[in-house]
């Protein structure tokens, strides 16, 4: 499983393929496949994305697509010392998947 | 403190201004990611983890109140309501926005600051003791220097396409406070004491070489006593015979440690003299009336005089704070306040937006309007009345910010590492967490004495675990964390070099390990000994022993 990362070229905010578009959201990030290089030439080509990169992923319980490497996991939670930061700092569970 | 001249304001807003531009043309999809990198570089930016990150030059780590103001301005109106201060005595954030970097910038420049050679391939913000000017022990301040070296390594064109970045750090007292010889080049600040020859003179004693990282080296002295206005020629020695002969095939070989090591020490100062000679032939040395001139700006605040050295310890808890976080300052009457970054399970060196406004009306009201960052991540009040350190010591508790444990075992160091960081490989945030917690007891942490952690999340060791008594290194093993704990370090006037003592530990078991290596110490101590003292005392097997059991 292959999923497209990178920054939002203004704000710098992570973010990842769901298909069509950039989402802020890991949980809409979708399994790029074998177009994830064309995805990613296209996309920076047209600076819709900053630094973008692919990634290994991995099936969550519900089958959404998750990053492999901690290093990922943290872009897509935010810092685990500060969880109030994070995009989803009222959800509990939010960073349960993370380490 | 320096106050910038016409030049220095125009050379800021002009490359405020050609950001500015640089960064329209990139949003607007003129310039490619890999275009502009290097060009937002140069202005500090980078991107991290989570955001753009912007560091913050704050020259030898001397801060007034209004330009601390500035800084909790940026943390509260472009960042996260933070900001964090570096081992090279900057601040850095962690959330800034691209659209919104050329804003602060200027924001910036209204206070005489910048991020320029914050980052890139160029001669970093010099270091400098964060007592200058204030501690007993100093010969003379060494900041004016700092200042006169920042002044000519900016924007100058023999440094301007270095092989790799470039560390100074300027001392002027035998105790090293700022890990100088950890530094591509280090000046200690010397008094020549020669009575049949120039006694009285001062002098730099000249190193070089140093650097931490993946390749770590402790910097030589390459020369006993250079008289201060030739610096420009020496320094641009030094820069000439690296940029000769330096590597650039190979971004792990390029920093200066590397061609000192290669070429030799002798080798290396042979030609770093020669260069020196022929620099020195052409007379554009700093004149003595230029040094003058900034010097001035670093004249002695108006001390009063006939004050007591009397401290009212009245108050228990303000007398603990007092005997751990004061230092001897060289006025009667006065002391130097240390304010600890490092509360029990805090980040090291994070601060808010208002304790910066709390530190900054206190420096204000208290400090001849001075503030300073050290390299060990905490601030310092420079030159405080004691009749007024009761009132500053009960601001400072009221903000959280009276911490009690100034280079004792939860003073820890440790490096943003992959809660934050692109290059990290591990957390060090969370390590640093769990041993202040596990050691939070203050009896115990002061019967431990001086005892300095120093952990970074990876190679690149920006958290100096090459330079702790207790050193954590934090590696990715098959994509977990994984921790190497080093012992032995320092980056004090004592300087060496810690050592891998085995196998890395998960994150639990980090924590398990440095305090059985702290145990070990309080069975082998001897009375007076520091942890350092009887680790080079009694070697590394008896630690090992204990740590792998």
């Amino acid at each position: 499983m292959k999923i497209l990362t990178g920054n939002d070229l203004k704000t710098g905010a992570v973010v990842w393929w769901d298909g069509s578009g950039w989402s802020l959201h890991v949980e809409d990030a979708t399994d790029a496949g074998e177009h994830a290089d064309m995805i990613l030439a296209t996309e920076t080509a047209a600076c819709r994305v900053n630094g973008g990169y692919a990634i290994d992923g991995v099936p969550d319980d519900h089958g959404k697509a998750r990053p492999a490497h901690i290093k990922d996991r943290i872009r897509a939670y935010g810092p685990t010392v500060r969880p109030d930061l994070s995009l989803k700092p009222a959800d509990p569970d939010a960073g349960s998947w993370v380490i | 403190m320096y106050q910038y001249d016409k030049y220095d304001q125009a050379m800021v807003d002009a490359r405020v201004a050609e950001f500015r531009e640089q960064t329209r043309r990139r949003i607007e999809g003129h310039l490619t990611d890999d275009q502009f990198k290097p060009l937002r570089l140069k202005n500090g930016l980078y991107l991290q983890l989570h955001a753009y990150m912007l560091r913050v030059a704050i020259p030898y780590g001397t801060v007034s109140s209004r330009q601390f103001r500035m800084l909790a301005h940026i943390a509260r109106k472009y960042d996260r309501g933070y900001g964090h201060v570096t081992t090279r005595q900057n601040m850095q954030y962690n959330w800034i926005k691209l659209e919104e970097a050329p804003d602060i910038l200027a924001d910036l420049a209204t206070v005489q600051m910048h991020a320029i050679q914050t980052s890139g391939e160029s001669i970093r913000n010099v270091s400098a003791d964060q007592y200058a000017g204030a501690a007993a022990d100093e010969i003379i301040d060494p900041r004016p220097w700092a200042e006169v070296i920042r002044q000519i390594t900016s924007f100058m064109p023999e440094f301007s396409y270095l092989p790799r970045k470039f560390k100074i750090a300027v001392i002027a007292s035998d105790e090293d406070r700022v890990a100088m010889r950890w530094h591509d080049f280090g000046i200690r600040i010397v008094k020549n004491e020669n009575p049949e020859n120039g006694a009285g003179e001062i002098g730099f004693e000249c190193y070089a070489g140093g650097g931490m990282g993946r390749t770590p080296f402790i910097a030589y002295k390459i020369r006993e006593f250079l008289p201060p206005t030739q610096i420009l020629s020496y320094l641009q020695a030094v820069l000439r015979v690296w940029n000769r002969n330096a590597r650039r095939d190979n971004i792990h070989k390029q920093r200066m440690k590397i061609l000192v090591h290669d070429l030799g020490e002798e080798e290396f100062r042979r030609q770093v003299e020669e260069e020196f000679q022929n620099f020195l032939a052409l007379g554009q040395d700093v004149p003595q009336a230029e040094y003058d001139r900034v010097a001035a700006y670093f004249a002695p605040p108006p001390f009063e005089t006939g004050l007591s050295d009397e401290i009212d310890r009245s108050d228990p808890d303000f007398a603990l704070w007092a005997d751990r976080q004061l230092v001897a300052h060289k006025a009667p009457g006065y002391a130097i306040v240390n304010i600890s970054l490092k509360p029990t399970g805090g980040i090291p060196g994070d601060m808010s937006a208002e304790q910066m406004e709390l530190v900054a009306d206190l420096a204000e009201k208290y400090s001849f309007d001075e503030v300073r960052a050290t390299h060990a991540q905490n601030l310092v009040l420079p030159h405080v009345r004691k009749a007024d350190l009761y009132a500053v010591w009960q601001a400072l508790d009221a903000a959280g910010l009276a911490g009690v444990n100034l280079d004792l075992v939860t003073d820890i160091i440790a490096c943003p590492g992959l809660d934050y960081c692109t290059l990290a490989n591990a957390r060090s945030i969370p390590v640093a967490q769990r041993i202040a917690e596990r050691f939070a007891d203050l009896d115990r942490q002061r019967d431990l004495g001086e005892l300095k952690i120093k952990i970074s999340g990876c190679i690149n060791a920006c958290g100096h675990h090459h330079a702790g008594h207790i050193g954590i290194l934090g590696v990715d093993r098959k994509g977990t964390e994984n921790y190497q704990l080093l012992l032995g370090g320092s980056g004090s006037e004592d300087v060496s070099q810690a050592k891998i003592t085995g196998p890395g530990f998960d994150e639990a078991g980090i924590v398990d390990a440095v305090e059985r290596a702290v145990d070990r110490y309080r069975e082998l101590r001897e009375p007076g000994e520091r942890f350092i003292d009887t680790y080079r005392r009694v070697g590394f097997d008896p630690f090992k022993e204990s740590i792998y059991g």
